[in-house]
């Protein structure tokens, strides 16, 4: 029988998400089967405990992020939310994105950090702002309204990444 | 009659006993060894009853090995001969490093980790930090009076795949079992956290010798969860001694010194660094061997300003592992210092200033990464402790492999939890191409000669598909001591093409075994005596195959090219049969490798022709392909 990432942790699947039960629940898990517990065990015990510990790994990552939990449990229905093929985006929102670059690519050639921080802070509250409705949209079962969001949110972590890679550039 | 009793394999006879384990800080500067004893844990003396052993090893005339205070006595009568901060030369090579004030004599190995020449011939690095292990290895067991069943060997939690890699190898030489590579800030964390009870998020701020890590740690219930780490591998208190040197050269107006004077001028350097930390200047004065007089004073202030730039270097990285762990300074609970080098005023003035809290420093920042680190080694050689005791690390650098362009792509971020495995779908880029070339890289950067080269492999026998329809899925997997395997699988033939990494820049399994079974003294000579036998074996074989060729295939060659490689099998046959020099085995490789090259489209021709023997008068539906 295999667990998905919710069941693993004692939780009901769902984007509304209780991040200290989570962790608790993470911890707790680690606590029994990572590798130092196993130490003088035999090799098959040891690797399934780095297996178990891997997989605990892998799973308190995505579930910790709202963009890849969302994506996540679109999965669960069957949905693939983030698809090489098929990544359509409405007009506004890429008209956004191409706007966030743009800053990005100015503050970069104006070695303005400041600025970059203060996008990044901005890219991080319509962030927030898209998860609440996200989290309705799961709710009320709109499965296709949550695709988008979700797509959004993933997109909105590419280029946070991208940001803060700009601005370690600069300090160095 | 009772039957004898035998336990299963890797199970301990006597599990409720006592195990004897020990925790090592294998220092740039300075080592030490901590073990648990009565459920507290305590750095171990030598007879002279000093803590530390700095990570000096000095090889005499007598071909003895002297290491510690006496070593370190004698720098700069001997700085050839007396190696410091071998550390900073762990698994990097030449071009890695700033030559420019090491009095040693290196040896370069192109792509290979550097090695320097001594009176006791050439040493590796892993070779000489194995003296400073087995050194503490002997102090533990005369101290505890028992073998080590294990130990816990704390590395900068900045070290890449290829310096965590030749630390272990160092401590294989040095006998020691590793039963953990543990970054150093998390040990300090350890030791911290459980000694003041702590929960909460807390930095640790690491500066020793050589190297500087920032750590950003959950404390919870005795579980230690890093969440982000950052630093500089080649950043330390010794920076601030080169930098104190180079200022008594400008202030005295001294022409360039000899090695022996700069040995000499960075100990002042060192002693005048470790005086400004509680007094307002230090009086610098030496006489050098040409006659000429030192004589300086340096104040807290100047030193101060030429050292600013140091003190905001380790700035960056903090910034950093702040970013990745997704918090801000108000978060921190508190600072917990670590290593010798923060014992500097401006160093804790400047930590403040950013972390708008005092730093803690109620625990010696010299012994706290070792104490951590018995803790770990008791509880991972099966002692049972009170404290329920779980560490969760990271990976501080990003993993990847090439793609084309000499680009980089991620599989591993940097701060994923440890053990991780991520695997990742690659295709081919050419109609047919039935192999394919798998470099592991480690590093932030985007281009492939940005990144450190961690290991090169191949996947061969792909079946041949047009461009792009082939299915390669290669796994990276890094255990909690953040060591890399990666396999490769084409996932429509099942071809599979595994490699444990063992970085370029580390020791061959068979490089270590020579030197185990061979000793120190003379592990350099049979090295050599062994490539050279190596080599001679490849050459010959490849003579006997060539003229097995030419008598066969003779035909397939013009006058001229039958010349060529004829001048190439004498050249080489002569050299096989010299009598031994160092460079012999060199030679002989590369005439190997001219050969091998000039007979390469000879080996094309031969195989085309095989080919058409085999499809010459049979129907295209007979052919099993």
């Amino acid at each position: 029988m295999s667990l998905n990432y919710f069941e693993l942790f004692g939780l009901t699947p769902s984007f509304d998400l209780d991040s200290a039960a989570l962790e608790t629940s993470f911890r707790k898990i680690q606590s029994d089967s990572h590798p130092d517990r196993f130490v003088t065990a035999s090799a098959s015990d040891k690797l399934v405990a780095m297996q178990t510990a891997t997989i605990a790994n892998e799973a308190y990552l995505t579930l910790k992020s709202p963009g890849l939990r969302g994506s996540y449990l679109l999965g669960l229905s069957g949905i693939v939310a983030v698809d090489e093929k098929n990544n359509q985006m409405p007009a506004d929102f890429l008209m956004q994105q191409m706007e966030w670059r743009e800053a990005v690519e100015d503050a970069e050639n104006a070695r303005d950090i400041t600025t970059l921080e203060n996008l990044l802070e901005t890219i991080a509250s319509e962030a927030k702002h898209l998860q609440s409705g996200l989290s309705n949209q799961f709710n009320q079962n709109q499965l296709a309204d949550a695709t988008d969001s979700t797509r959004k949110l993933i997109f909105m972590d590419k280029v946070r990444a991208d940001i803060i890679k700009v601005i370690e550039k600069l300090e160095d | 009659m009772a039957l004898l009793q035998i336990s299963e394999p890797g199970q301990s006879t006597a599990p409720h006993q006592h195990k004897l384990a020990a925790g090592i800080d294998l220092g740039t500067t300075n080592s030490l060894v901590a073990t648990v004893r009565s459920g507290l844990s305590s750095v171990l003396i030598d007879d002279d009853g000093h803590a530390l052993l700095p990570s000096v090893v000095r090889y005499l005339p007598d071909g003895s090995v002297d290491i510690g205070y006496s070593a370190q006595a004698a720098q700069s009568q001997d700085p050839a001969n007396t190696i410091i901060s071998a550390k900073r030369f762990m698994g990097r090579g030449l071009k890695d490093i700033d030559v420019s004030m090491q009095p040693y004599h290196f040896v370069d190995n192109n792509h290979e980790m550097l090695q320097i020449e001594t009176r006791a011939g050439i040493k590796s690095p892993v070779e000489i930090s194995a003296e400073v292990l087995k050194s503490l290895k002997t102090r533990a067991e005369k101290s505890l009076g028992g073998e080590l069943v294990g130990v816990v060997i704390t590395v900068p939690a900045y070290f890449d795949d290829a310096q965590r890699q030749a630390t272990k190898d160092a401590a294989r030489l040095a006998g020691l079992n590793v039963l953990r590579l543990l970054n150093e800030p998390t040990a300090a964390a350890v030791a911290y956290g459980l000694d003041n009870k702590s929960e909460g998020t807390y930095v640790i701020y690491d500066l020793g010798g050589g190297t500087f890590d920032i750590s950003i740690l959950k404390l919870s219930k005795g579980v230690f969860e890093v969440l982000a780490t950052n630093g500089d591998s080649a950043l330390g208190g010794d920076d601030f001694d080169r930098r104190i040197f180079c200022w008594i050269l400008e202030e005295s107006k001294c022409k360039p010194v000899n090695a022996q004077d700069t040995r000499l001028l960075l100990t002042k350097a060192r002693e005048a660094k470790e005086w400004l930390t509680d007094h307002a200047s230090a009086q610098i004065t030496s006489v050098l061997s040409t006659g000429e007089v030192i004589n300086v004073i340096l104040t807290t202030k100047q030193f101060n300003e030429f050292t600013q730039t140091l003190v905001q270097k380790t700035l960056t990285p903090t910034k950093k592992a702040l970013r990745d762990a997704g918090l801000s300074i108000e978060d921190i609970k508190g600072v917990v210092m670590v290593g010798g080098a923060t014992r500097m005023p401006q160093i804790r003035l400047a930590v403040a200033d950013f972390f708008k809290q005092t730093p803690l420093t109620n625990l010696d920042p010299d012994k706290v990464v070792a104490l951590g680190a018995a803790i770990q080694a008791n509880t991972l050689a099966g002692n049972k402790s009170d404290a329920d005791l779980l560490l969760l690390d990271v990976i501080p650098l990003s993993l990847g492999l090439e793609t084309m362009g000499g680009l980089v792509e991620k599989v591993i971020p940097r701060n994923a939890t440890l053990p991780i495995a991520r695997a990742q779908e690659f295709t081919t880029f050419k109609d047919g191409q039935t192999a394919m070339s798998i470099h592991v890289l480690q590093g932030e950067r985007e281009l492939v000669t940005d990144c450190r080269s961690l290991a090169r492999f191949e996947l061969r026998g792909i079946p041949p598909m047009v461009a792009g329809a082939a299915r390669i899925r290669v796994t990276f997997t890094v255990d909690a001591d953040g060591l890399l395997s990666v396999s490769a699988r084409e996932t429509i033939s099942n071809i599979e093409a595994n490699i444990v990494v063992k970085p370029s820049y580390g020791l061959s399994e068979e490089q270590i075994l020579t030197m185990l079974q061979s000793g120190f003294g003379s592990a350099e000579a049979d090295k050599q005596a062994r490539a050279l036998q190596e080599a001679k074996v490849d050459a010959e074989g490849l003579l006997i195959a060539i003229k097995a060729a030419m008598m066969q295939d003779g035909d397939l060659l013009n006058a001229e090219e039958k010349a060529e490689i004829n001048a190439k099998m004498d050249a080489l046959q002569a050299n096989i049969h010299e009598a031994y020099t160092a460079d012999l085995a060199d030679k002989i490789h590369a005439e190997t490798e001219a050969l091998n090259q000039a007979t390469e489209a000879f080996a094309a021709k031969r195989m085309d022709k095989s080919v058409n023997l085999a499809l010459a008068g049979q129907d295209l539906n007979t052919l099993e392909i």
